[in-house]
């Protein structure tokens, strides 16, 4: 709702926070108890030594629940324009090109090492 | 007010040509964030700059892990305390974690405070902020401390793959630094948004600017990413 009426009065950029930005405490506060029991959950993963695909599935997923709760509410970029939000979330995606090309050159590297160096050893 | 006026571009003149016309395409109001201040804009695009840094690490982290035929030391066992005869895995980076999400929330109160203008509140959360910040560091300090006397060093440790160390050094170390850098930074706005700046509208030394109360918001951007760099760190670096 509020960003209708952003868009509708093209507030500039002081009043619309002074109206977009007046959130209750308590927001923050269910969000700050919810990254605890995220956290203590990510820790627990670690504490009963699961391992595996769980492990890393669990890990990961608390990971992104996290760091969607931090950016989303915390910096609130749930309340921008799409534009910014797009602007700023899309390109760190690439990184997952990155990590695939580094994953692929890593694994020759390490049948490389295998080969040609661990026989001697 | 303004804003509306600059966006009605003059359709009536004939854009110029050559380098005038360069000059002009770039300098004329093409704003894309329509609502969000330059400030906050550029601190965005810093921090879109900041996550590739960090990427790269992990990146480089993730290459050295997978590459390595000597197996990677345990960070469970690296990173245990034995605490009153309690010897208990990854505590201290459990803690660290909860210090350093704690000082978000402070944060992110804070910054609404702020916008509620109630500079008392605001200034007190914001050196909550900074005291969270600090004890971070200085538990990253008594890490680091532990770990090189262990033998830790960035070409090899007791336990396994050498390059344990360098990743292990060069990540936190890093982290550690912009958390730092974070606590410097807030104490800076705290003291202005206590002495009333924002209230009495008093122009900055530097860029002789009427500041706001968005300047915590700002400042908050930076801490939060703070935060969210070390979820990251925390999953891959510690719990992988």
């Amino acid at each position: 709702m509020a960003e209708v009426t952003l868009n509708a009065t093209l507030p500039t950029a002081a009043t619309a926070h002074a109206e977009g930005h007046q959130h209750p405490i308590k927001l923050y506060l269910v969000v700050w108890g919810w990254l605890f029991v995220l956290s203590t959950c990510s820790y627990l993963v670690d504490y009963f030594n699961l391992q595996g695909h769980l492990r890393w599935s669990l890990i990961v997923l608390f990971m992104m629940l996290k760091a969607g709760l931090i950016v989303a509410v915390f910096m609130h970029m749930a309340w921008e324009r799409l534009a910014l939000a797009y602007a700023i979330l899309l390109p760190p995606l690439l990184l997952l090109v990155f990590v695939g090309i580094m994953a692929f050159e890593s694994d020759y590297t390490l049948l490389s090492r295998i080969v040609f160096f661990k026989a001697g050893v | 007010m303004a804003e509306i006026v600059l966006t009605n571009i003059d359709k009536r003149r004939t854009p110029a040509g050559g380098w005038r016309g360069i000059a002009a395409d770039w300098s004329s109001d093409q704003r894309a964030f329509k609502n969000v201040s330059w400030g906050k804009a550029m601190m965005w695009i810093f921090l879109l700059s900041d996550t590739f840094i960090f990427g790269c690490f992990l990146l480089s982290y993730m290459t050295a892990r997978m590459s390595t035929t000597v197996p990677w030391p345990n960070p469970s066992e690296v990173f245990a305390l034995t605490i009153a005869g309690q010897h208990i895995p990854l505590i201290l980076i459990a803690i660290m974690t909860f210090v350093l999400i704690s000082s978000s929330g402070t944060m992110a109160m804070a910054v609404n405070f702020g916008y509620r203008r109630d500079w008392r509140k605001t200034a007190v959360l914001m050196l909550v902020t900074a005291a969270f910040g600090a004890t971070f560091v200085g538990m990253q300090a008594f890490e680091w401390t532990k770990l090189i006397m262990e033998g830790v060093r960035p070409w090899g440790n007791p336990w396994g793959a050498e390059q344990f160390g360098s990743c292990f050094f060069m990540i936190t170390g890093f982290h550690g630094t912009h958390v730092t850098i974070g606590v410097i930074f807030l104490i800076i706005i705290a003291r202005k948004v206590w002495r009333g700046d924002f209230e009495t509208e008093r122009r900055g030394f530097f860029t002789s600017r009427k500041g706001n109360y968005e300047i915590v918001e700002i400042t908050g951007l930076y801490w939060h990413f703070v935060d969210l760099v070390w979820v990251f760190i925390f999953a891959f670096f510690y719990l992988w």
